[in-house]
């Protein structure tokens, strides 16, 4: 690698740019510096082609809940919106007004609302409207749960029984307990993917023999940002691909030294002339502990480095909408955002 | 010549070293010194075993149950007859009393017996009926009967009359109990009240001090228990003097001994000075002043006592008066140093009491540095409920019976009667006077007691249950008796004797700091014991009666002189075989545990007590350089087959007070056992008390931390009680998520902190942010708080009473708009101003309303409706309807507020880390680190205590790196808003925050106009009255330097009591409506504006004849 010999003490131009600097007790080179006229000689203007050259997704990992994906080549600014969009600015639906009609269990009505509130629900927002504040609920903008629980004594169950969820019915009240009562023509546009909390064993309350929950409950449409509950993730977020530089060789003990400076899986033993010899074969495992940094060793002999532009993207959904869509959703957001800024600044222009 | 001195030194080092092994070996049989000791593991599991038999409190049950099995047995005796003045032949004796169980007031229930929990929901107080047994005269015959109640005593929560005693948690639970409350406190009128352990200096005990004169004197509170009064033995002018309340002029001490039967000055300056020259020369001023005196004999000095002593009250008249040298020496034998008893006139156990005082200060005078500390923990005893109690009963009990004896003497004194006399119906119809003092004394904390002149306000304390740590915390606090306001520091610094009896970290800041203190874990407070026993064994264990002897032989040089509680009672020569045999006694538990003996080698005495109110704790007994409790002692204790009293049964533990403690060798851990050793400490930790056992590594923490921790944890939201939800409480604070601890201590386990903790382990990020952070201000992430982090609940009680008038007439409830009963139903929604409780109250409630009146006036109603202030809407959570001890409606609703954290709620770590929110910042807008983990909180760095250090912080460093992370803790972290990463590395992690009571919601206060007071027509004060904010003399101040003046007329006149008044030119008097009453004219009448509070200064002169005139002139 080019990297290997370079001069550690000196951060050249190509690192300061490309490459966020991880020292002992610092960071450095922390901001892109790449914008026009920033560095005499280099033409830094932004180029669609270029950008589509250099701009590159690789989806690591994915499941139902959970997605791992690189993206290479885009500046932190629209990563970071990307994160943020998800967290706060993908709406979904969730439950917003609980009318009691009767509560007598042990969690009072403003708790149970509040927990009946973050139950994920699983159910497509595209095809709900936002609700104004004064707008009365349609079929189209609200979404109506009941949940009736009353809990008796199982009479099954043995007199020397302990257990709660054996002695009596309905000890626990699940998210599951929700029962969906469709409006209007929800039945039939939903009858391909019913709606439903999307997990069914969210403990909402605990009930005693002759307690009881009875609730409606309406969802609305919202926005993280206005409510946590409507957050589609549980997070998103993003690391920096870290780089491991060895300036030389590190052989012998202190190969094994350095390899234990880093989790399992960062650095090899390569035995070569019978010298051990640490190698680095999976900087993307590092959690960038810094550890190697605090001997004395291994002192210009070892460079942390992260690359700027290569984002190892992870988004968590809380499960009512796929990774994968909330992705595109969310650089839909962003698009329609530009767009709305496109279109204000062409009226400013024009009244001008 | 060098090396040979040198050669000589190193055999000499050598051969030292071998002695000193055989001189081991001899004594640790075969172990070296330095050979390793095997450790004792897990030795503090004896400290659960040990709060598991004594409890947090107690102290306070111990002393209430003394109180009611054993004191009250003795006052009764003391007090057991009742005589008449009327017929020598009536008497009435109480042979017995006991206390009941806790049973409902009223005769007729179905069910007499009740809970506390039912006594705190009905306003009532939890009770027992006192029963005595009498014996009496009636007539001719003689009377006995059993149980006869006279009162109701209050009983102590889990005492051993309470009905939770010995209950387990799902008996408790069925009682609405919380298996983890501690009791020790009393339910009165349905408040939880905590009687308080008052500190106090020991009684009957010489103490030297120097007063602030700086001369030297000996003082001694003689209290007994018909009396109480104070002696000093004192220096003036180089002589010494005996001075007492009663005896109006000081006493030369050679006068006093005279006058005591020591005529002869030899005896005495022998009793005073054994055969040191020195004391001789020091002491023997005061004989010559005697002879100067001509006093030579007992007559004379008792004579010349006796015209200075002050004339006592009598109660059989002023006329007759007992020649002075019989009134001096009934003084000095009953009153001057009570606590020496005087039997037949023999005066010779005072003699020497009072020359070992007099010695003491002939020895204070010349050695400054004998003269005795008091603040020292040993000079101190604690007063706890059940000695408070036994004084409160004691005066009303005796209040009983002489009230008893007036009314029996009225009806004996009527000649002929129609029925014979029997005290019995008076005894039952006697009235209420115990119950009534109990009551309004625990309720008030006025202990008012005539016999004893005492008159203490605030020795009860209403329990705080502001949370289980308060709760707790109360339960184990010390008052001083000393006056806060003066500036001393002795009695408020940190006691190096306080170590292991009273916690160094919880203090009170402010005016308090250092006078209220708090008990350690492991601490126990004696009560009185036996006397006999211990005198019986002192003389077996060969000591010698003191009044056989003379001063040269109780001064010789290996003589010690042994006290009991502060008496004398002999001497003996060989005080370390006497004291060793002696504790052998005690670790064989031939007597009580907590006797303690411990040697005086200042003083050449030896000092055994049982009195109550001393301060103990356990330790483990050393033995030959090895703590006596062993591994296996440990292992079946915690299999159970040992308790903690079988560890003191086997003389493997034992109590020492604080005397015995600085007369011991006490080792802190195992690995510091020298050959002088005699006890080990069973835990380090046990010198914290149970709030300040809450800290994590309190050792890494600057000392006023701790401090500042221990008063703030007790303001820390979480839970209370298991019993919370079924308490009506006037204000409760609970956690809706509240957690426990992620770093624990042992004390947070013991005590129970984990089961009701109050708290959240939140994530933190310890960074500047947005700038809204400074000055400890805390960032708190929006997301955590929608998603629960920090809420908390507050519930208020209203409560009122629908009353029954004396003329019959009685409140009711109307029922709209408070629908359906007129008190708002379980569940529903209260808005600020709405109206929940719909009372009427009769117009006429004093005069008779005729059965037959048609008058409706008469009987009408007028609106006294009960509505909701606040400025938040509450939810109704509990309504409770039921009747108080004399049958009036109780009704009291418990309205709820669900509160999420909001700017400028008050949080804190465990550290005395305290912090305002400062702003609320969205998720996405936070910091995240590497792992996605974005923080709960942000906490300012600055000002916070520097990185830990130690094995401990080594082996947390050590963790983080297995785990991936940096030794320090600090992680990688990406801006929220940029997205690019800080340039600093963040300490990121849980910490346990609390959330405490002060919340912006309840203190937040503006007003532009609003109400006035009705007298000054000046805004009102407070926020409760929606007052105004007030510039006070000191802003007034600064505007008058600035020459703001017309601000100053705005904010002074216009703004606050502005008033327009007509002012006559000529009479320069107040007119009204351009009319001089003065002058009869309308001429010349000036308008003009001033105070209403300047007018009314001009009235109120004119009342007290001054007449205020104004001049007016011409500004412009």
């Amino acid at each position: 690698m080019v990297a290997e010999k370079k001069n550690f003490k000196y951060n050249d131009m190509d690192t300061l740019r490309s490459r966020v600097i991880v020292e002992r007790d610092r960071v450095t080179s922390t901001a892109s510096t790449d914008f026009p006229h920033n560095y005499p000689g280099i033409d830094l203007s932004w180029n669609f082609e270029k950008f589509k050259e250099n701009f590159k997704i690789k989806i690591n990992r994915l499941s139902k809940s959970e997605m791992e994906f690189d993206m290479i080549g885009i500046d932190a600014a629209i990563a970071n919106a990307f994160r943020r969009i998800l967290i706060a600015e993908v709406p979904t639906m969730a439950i917003s007004n609980v009318f009691v009609m009767n509560n007598t269990s042990v969690v009072v009505d403003e708790v149970l609302a509040h927990r009946l509130g973050l139950v994920p629900i699983l159910a497509d927002p595209t095809k709900f409207d936002f609700k104004a504040k004064d707008e009365t609920s349609t079929d189209l903008n609200t979404i109506v749960f009941r949940l009736n629980v009353k809990c008796k004594r199982n009479p099954q169950a043995s007199p020397t029984e302990t257990d709660p969820l054996k002695k009596y019915i309905h000890s626990s009240v699940y998210s599951g307990d929700l029962i969906w009562d469709p409006k209007g023509d929800q039945a039939e546009r939903f009858k391909d993917s019913p709606i439903k909390p999307v997990h069914d064993d969210i403990v909402i309350a605990k009930l005693r023999p002759g307690q009881e929950i009875d609730v409606e409950v309406h969802c609305e449409k919202g926005l993280g940002q206005d409510h946590a509950k409507w957050s589609p993730v549980a997070t998103a977020t993003y690391r920096l691909l870290p780089e491991i530089l060895i300036n030389g060789e590190i052989t012998g003990d202190a190969a094994i030294k350095f390899q234990s400076c880093f989790p399992k899986g960062v650095v090899d033993i390569v035995e070569g002339n019978g010298v051990k010899k640490a190698v680095v074969v999976n900087p993307r495992k590092d959690t960038v502990s810094r550890e190697v940094l605090r001997h004395a060793e291994f002192e210009n002999k070892v460079k942390l480095t992260r690359v700027r532009d290569h984002f190892i993207f992870t988004i968590e959904s809380v499960g009512s909408i796929e990774p994968q869509d909330l992705l595109v959703q969310a650089v839909q957001v962003l698009m329609d955002k530009c767009a709305q800024v496109k279109r204000a600044l062409q009226a400013t222009l024009q009244s001008e | 010549m060098i090396s040979k001195n040198l050669e000589e030194a190193r055999a000499d080092v050598k051969k030292g070293i071998k002695e000193s092994r055989e001189h081991a070996e001899a004594l640790f049989g075969g172990k070296g010194l330095t050979d390793p000791i095997p450790t004792v593991e897990d030795k503090w599991k004896l400290l659960p075993a040990f709060l598991k038999v004594k409890g947090l409190v107690k102290q306070h049950i111990d002393s209430f149950n003394y109180f009611i099995n054993v004191d009250l047995e003795k006052i009764i005796r003391a007090n057991e007859r009742v005589k008449s003045d009327v017929d020598p032949h009536f008497y009435l004796k109480y042979t017995g009393i006991r206390v009941g169980a806790p049973e409902r007031p009223d005769q007729e229930a179905m069910n007499r017996s009740y809970t506390p929990h039912e006594c705190r929901l009905r306003d009532l107080t939890y009770s027992a009926n006192i029963y005595v047994d009498i014996e009496y005269v009636r007539g001719r015959q003689i009377v006995r009967r059993k149980g006869v109640p006279i009162g109701r005593m209050p009983i102590m929560l889990r005492s051993s009359h309470c009905v939770l005693t010995g209950k387990n948690e799902l008996e408790l639970a069925r009682m609405n109990e919380c298996p983890l409350d501690p009791g020790g406190y009393f339910v009165v009128k349905g408040v939880e009240k905590v009687i308080l352990v008052q500190e106090q200096m020991s009684k009957n005990r010489i103490l030297v001090d120097v007063d602030r004169k700086g001369f030297v004197q000996a003082g001694v509170t003689s209290s007994t228990m018909e009396r109480k009064s104070k002696t000093y033995v004192g220096t003036k002018n180089g002589k010494i003097y005996l001075k007492h309340n009663s005896i109006s002029e000081d006493i030369p001490i050679v006068v006093a001994l005279k006058a005591m039967g020591m005529q002869s000055d030899k005896e005495t300056t022998q009793l005073v000075c054994g055969q040191d020259s020195k004391y001789i020369d020091k002491f023997s001023p005061n004989l010559e002043e005697c002879s100067k005196m001509k006093i030579f004999t007992q007559q004379q000095a008792l004579d010349y006592i006796g015209t200075k002593v002050k004339a006592p009250k009598r109660a059989f008249g002023p006329g007759i008066r007992r020649p002075p040298a019989e009134e001096a020496l009934d003084v000095l034998a009953s009153v001057v140093l009570a606590h020496v008893e005087v039997h037949d006139n023999n005066f010779r156990p005072k003699c020497i009491y009072v020359a070992v005082m007099t010695r003491r200060v002939v020895m204070a005078m010349l050695r400054a540095d004998l003269v005795d500390d008091r603040d020292y923990v040993g000079n101190k005893r604690l007063e706890l409920a059940g000695q408070l109690l036994s004084l409160l009963f004691e005066d009303l009990f005796k209040k009983f019976n002489s009230d008893l004896k007036m009314n029996i003497d009225k009806v004996l004194k009527k000649p002929n009667r129609t029925q014979e006399f029997d005290v019995y119906s008076q005894l039952l119809f006697h009235g209420d006077h115990i119950t009534s003092g109990f009551v309004r004394a625990i309720s008030s904390g006025n202990w008012s007691l005539k016999r004893f002149k005492m008159e203490r306000a605030g020795i009860t304390q209403v329990l705080s249950r502001l949370s289980f740590i308060s709760a707790l915390g109360m339960m184990t606090r010390i008052s001083s008796q000393f006056e806060k306001t003066r500036k001393v520091s002795g009695p408020r610094a940190l006691q190096p004797s306080q170590w292991g009896m009273l916690c160094p970290s919880d203090t009170p800041e402010g005016e308090a700091c250092g006078l209220v203190k708090n008990l350690a874990l492991m601490t126990h407070i004696t009560v009185d014991d036996e006397e006999e026993p211990l005198i019986k064994l002192a003389y077996i264990l060969g000591v010698e009666d003191v009044s056989l002897l003379t001063g040269h032989e109780v001064y010789m040089p290996d003589t010690f002189m042994v006290f009991l509680n502060g008496n004398i009672l002999g001497i003996t020569r060989y005080s370390k075989q006497f004291v060793a045999a002696f504790r052998r006694m005690r670790r064989a538990g031939r007597i009580s545990e907590f006797v303690s003996i411990f040697i005086s080698d200042h003083h050449n005495s030896v000092h055994i007590s049982c009195d109550g109110g001393r301060i103990c704790r356990p330790l483990i007994i050393v033995e030959n350089g090895r703590p006596r409790v062993r591994s296996e002692h440990i292992e079946e204790l915690s299999a159970g087959k040992l308790s903690f009293d079988d560890f003191l049964r086997l003389g493997l533990l034992e109590y020492l007070d604080v005397n015995e403690e600085s007369d011991s060798n006490i080792a802190l851990y195992e690995r510091e056992i020298i050959p002088e050793s005699t006890h080990v400490e069973i835990e380090p930790f046990t010198i914290l008390g149970a709030v300040a056992g809450l800290i994590p590594y309190p050792h890494h923490n600057q000392s006023p931390r701790n401090t500042y921790q221990c008063a703030m944890g007790k303001q820390a939201i979480g839970a209370i009680a298991y019993n919370q939800l079924n308490r009506i409480d006037t204000l409760l604070y609970l956690m809706v998520y509240p957690q426990q601890p992620m770093v624990k201590t042992k004390t947070i386990e013991m005590i129970g902190y984990d089961k009701l903790p109050a708290g959240q382990n939140a994530t933190v990020a310890v960074m500047s942010n947005s700038g809204y952070d400074i000055e400890d201000a805390l960032v708190l992430n929006k997301a955590s708080l929608d998603r629960g982090y920090g809420r908390c609940q507050v519930l208020r009680k209203y409560a009122t009473l629908l009353r029954q008038y004396p003329n019959g007439s009685y409140d009711r409830l109307a029922d709209p708009p408070v629908h359906p009963d007129g008190i708002a139903s379980v569940g529903e929604r209260i808005k600020p101003g709405q109206v929940y409780i719909n009372k009427q109250m009769p117009t006429n409630t004093s005069s008779d309303i005729g059965v037959n009146s048609r008058d409706p006036t008469a009987n009408a109603y007028k609106n006294a409706p009960m509505s909701y202030k606040s400025a938040m809407e509450g939810y109704v959570d509990k309504v409770l309807m039921t009747t108080t001890d004399n049958d009036q409606t109780l009704i009291k609703a418990l309205i709820r507020q669900t509160r999420r954290p909001e700017l400028g709620d008050k949080f804190s770590s465990r550290h005395g880390q305290k912090g305002v929110c400062g702003i609320i910042i969205q998720q996405e807008d936070m910091p995240f680190s590497d792992l996605g983990i974005c923080p709960d909180v942000i906490m300012n760095p600055h000002g916070f205590p520097s990185p830990f250090g130690g094995s401990k912080v080594e082996d947390m460093s050590r963790i983080l790196i297995e785990n991936g992370f940096s030794y320090s803790g600090k992680d990688y972290v990406t801006s929220g808003v940029t997205g690019e990463p800080l340039s600093a590395y963040i300490y990121f992690g849980p910490v346990y925050y609390q959330k405490l009571k002060h919340m912006v919601m309840d203190k937040m206060h503006s007003r532009s106009r609003g109400p006035r007071a009705v007298l000054t027509r000046q805004p009102t004060e407070g926020r409760s009255r929606d007052g105004g904010l007030r510039l006070g003399e000191m802003e007034r101040d600064c505007l008058i330097g600035y020459g703001a003046s017309m601000l100053l007329l705005e904010r002074l006149m216009i703004s606050s009591d502005i008033f327009e008044i007509h002012v006559c030119e000529m009479c320069g008097l107040l007119g009204y409506a351009g009319w001089c009453q003065h002058c009869k004219s309308s001429k010349g009448m000036a308008k003009m504006q001033i105070p209403y509070a300047c007018k009314l200064l001009f009235q109120e002169l004119q009342s007290m004849n001054v007449i205020p005139r104004l001049q007016l002139e011409n500004v412009f």
